[in-house]
């Protein structure tokens, strides 16, 4: 039953918000290069400096914290509304009366789901953005195809890929917890209901902001 | 059997619950019946463990309910089935899944087993041929026998119903009393009932706790309700004029 409902909550979480995650990420790479390129325009910075700039970006910041941003919205307010309107119609007490752990069923699924499918989401949408940054620089004339694929491929870090999967990791974890937390303890009615999603998602943005601060500053010293 | 001793529960400043005692009896339909802030609700949901009682003690036939943690009270809980007022069925989940439910999470049931199972408790509240319909595509009435269905799946030695009848036309609510009945008769099961439905009263109160403002005001079964000089009972169970005027009628008849 475990393992149904996380395969469910993958299914939900993963292939409900691949379109979502590749719209942002293509618009998100294709802004950085045209702000860059014109930043840099006139300038002794080489040109190729465009990829270099949109890739790196991309993978520390972009990809998992405005990605995860998006799912707290998406993914977080949908876990409250679900979990709390299971505890509205019985649906939670009436799963605690035949003995079953409701807390285990009904968050860890999520959890589990959230961090396993939410780094591949990110990935995705790293690959997304560096390829969005390329379609609005090269067809467009900012830089030459060489130029940027120079760029992507020069002073790469393995390292910024690590940084890039931890935050996603801890970021999945953030919204799933916390949005199910919202939902799991909801009171009253409809009202209520909305509010639990909307606190979801504002805390789980505050939350998120905080966590991507603590871990530039732990995993860049 | 369920014990209730002296069951005090309050909420803030407000005492709800002022040392209930009473004995929910084997084989029985025992209801908890009441006027609306009775405190009924409350009741069932500390016999049943969904809320703690200020103080007082519980009891499922010699086991302190109050004192087990809560690995023990799941343990109880899978011998425990409840029939909640709007059914609670899973929405998303088909007829047959909601009553597989609790044997998928319990048991180790070829799927065989299980279909034989979930068959054998909709035909046992009459309901043949749904198993792939969704809660939303039957009406109420089949939505509480499924509930009735979901909830004897795994043989409960107990089994609360909390207003099994809101909602329900006067002839459905007496199919669902005479199942419910029959099946607490055919496996000697503890029934607990919140109800404030009269027909119910009459019908199967075998064993009857008359709460008023938090306090137990009367108790009893259906043939001593018509017999009670209690004025609380009497207010309570014929408070209209004609229902005054069939009472009187039956106890001039003798």
């Amino acid at each position: 039953m475990y393992w149904k409902e996380t395969m469910r909550q993958m299914n939900d979480i993963g292939v409900g918000s691949i379109i979502i995650v590749v719209l942002i990420a293509v618009f998100i790479g294709a802004v950085t290069a045209v702000q860059f390129a014109y930043q840099l325009q006139d300038s002794f910075v080489p040109a190729y400096y465009i990829g270099y700039i949109v890739r790196d970006t991309t993978i520390i910041e972009l990809a998992p914290t405005i990605t995860c941003l998006v799912l707290a919205g998406k993914v977080g307010s949908n876990i409250a509304a679900e979990i709390g309107g299971m505890r509205q119609k019985e649906h939670i007490d009436a799963m605690e009366i035949m003995g079953v752990n409701t807390a285990a069923y009904l968050v860890l699924p999520k959890i589990i789901a959230a961090v396993i499918v939410i780094p591949l989401l990110v990935g995705i949408a790293c690959f997304v953005g560096i390829m969005g940054g390329y379609l609005s620089s090269v067809p467009t004339g900012l830089i030459t195809d060489a130029e940027y694929t120079r760029g992507v491929r020069s002073f790469f870090e393995e390292y910024y890929v690590f940084m890039m999967f931890v935050k996603a990791i801890v970021f999945a974890y953030i919204l799933t917890s916390v949005s199910a937390y919202q939902g799991y303890h909801v009171k009253g009615g409809s009202i209520e209901l909305g509010q639990a999603s909307t606190q979801a998602v504002v805390y789980s943005d505050i939350l998120i902001l905080l966590a991507d601060y603590l871990i530039a500053i732990l995993l860049t010293q | 059997m369920i014990r209730a001793e002296n069951i005090f529960k309050s909420f803030d400043d407000t005492d709800v619950l002022k040392g209930i005692s009473h004995t929910f009896e084997s084989g029985k339909t025992n209801l908890i019946i009441g006027r609306s802030g009775a405190g009924k609700t409350v009741m069932l949901k500390i016999l049943v463990g969904l809320l703690k009682p200020t103080s007082g003690t519980i009891w499922y036939d010699d086991v302190n309910y109050s004192e087990l943690n809560s690995k023990q009270v799941r343990q109880i809980r899978m011998e425990v089935g409840m029939l909640f007022q709007g059914s609670a069925l899973f929405d998303s989940l088909s007829i047959e899944e909601n009553i597989r439910f609790p044997l998928d999470m319990f048991t180790k049931k070829t799927k065989k087993e299980k279909l034989d199972r979930v068959n054998y408790c909709l035909d046992r509240v009459d309901l043949n041929g749904v198993n792939k319909k969704y809660p939303s595509e039957v009406s109420g009435g089949m939505q509480k026998r499924v509930g009735i269905a979901r909830s004897i799946v795994l043989g409960p030695k107990y089994l609360f119903c909390d207003e099994p009848n809101s909602g329900l036309d006067p002839k459905t609510s007496i199919v669902i009393d005479e199942l419910i009945r029959s099946i607490t008769q055919e496996n000697n099961i503890t029934t607990v009932i919140n109800t404030h439905d009269m027909n119910s009263v009459m019908e199967i109160g075998e064993n009857i706790a008359l709460l008023y403002q938090g306090e137990l005001v009367w108790t009893g079964n259906k043939d001593d309700v018509l017999n009670s000089d209690n004025e609380i009972l009497q207010g309570f169970i014929f408070a209209s004029p004609f229902l005054q005027r069939l009472r009187n009628a039956a106890l001039s008849k003798g």
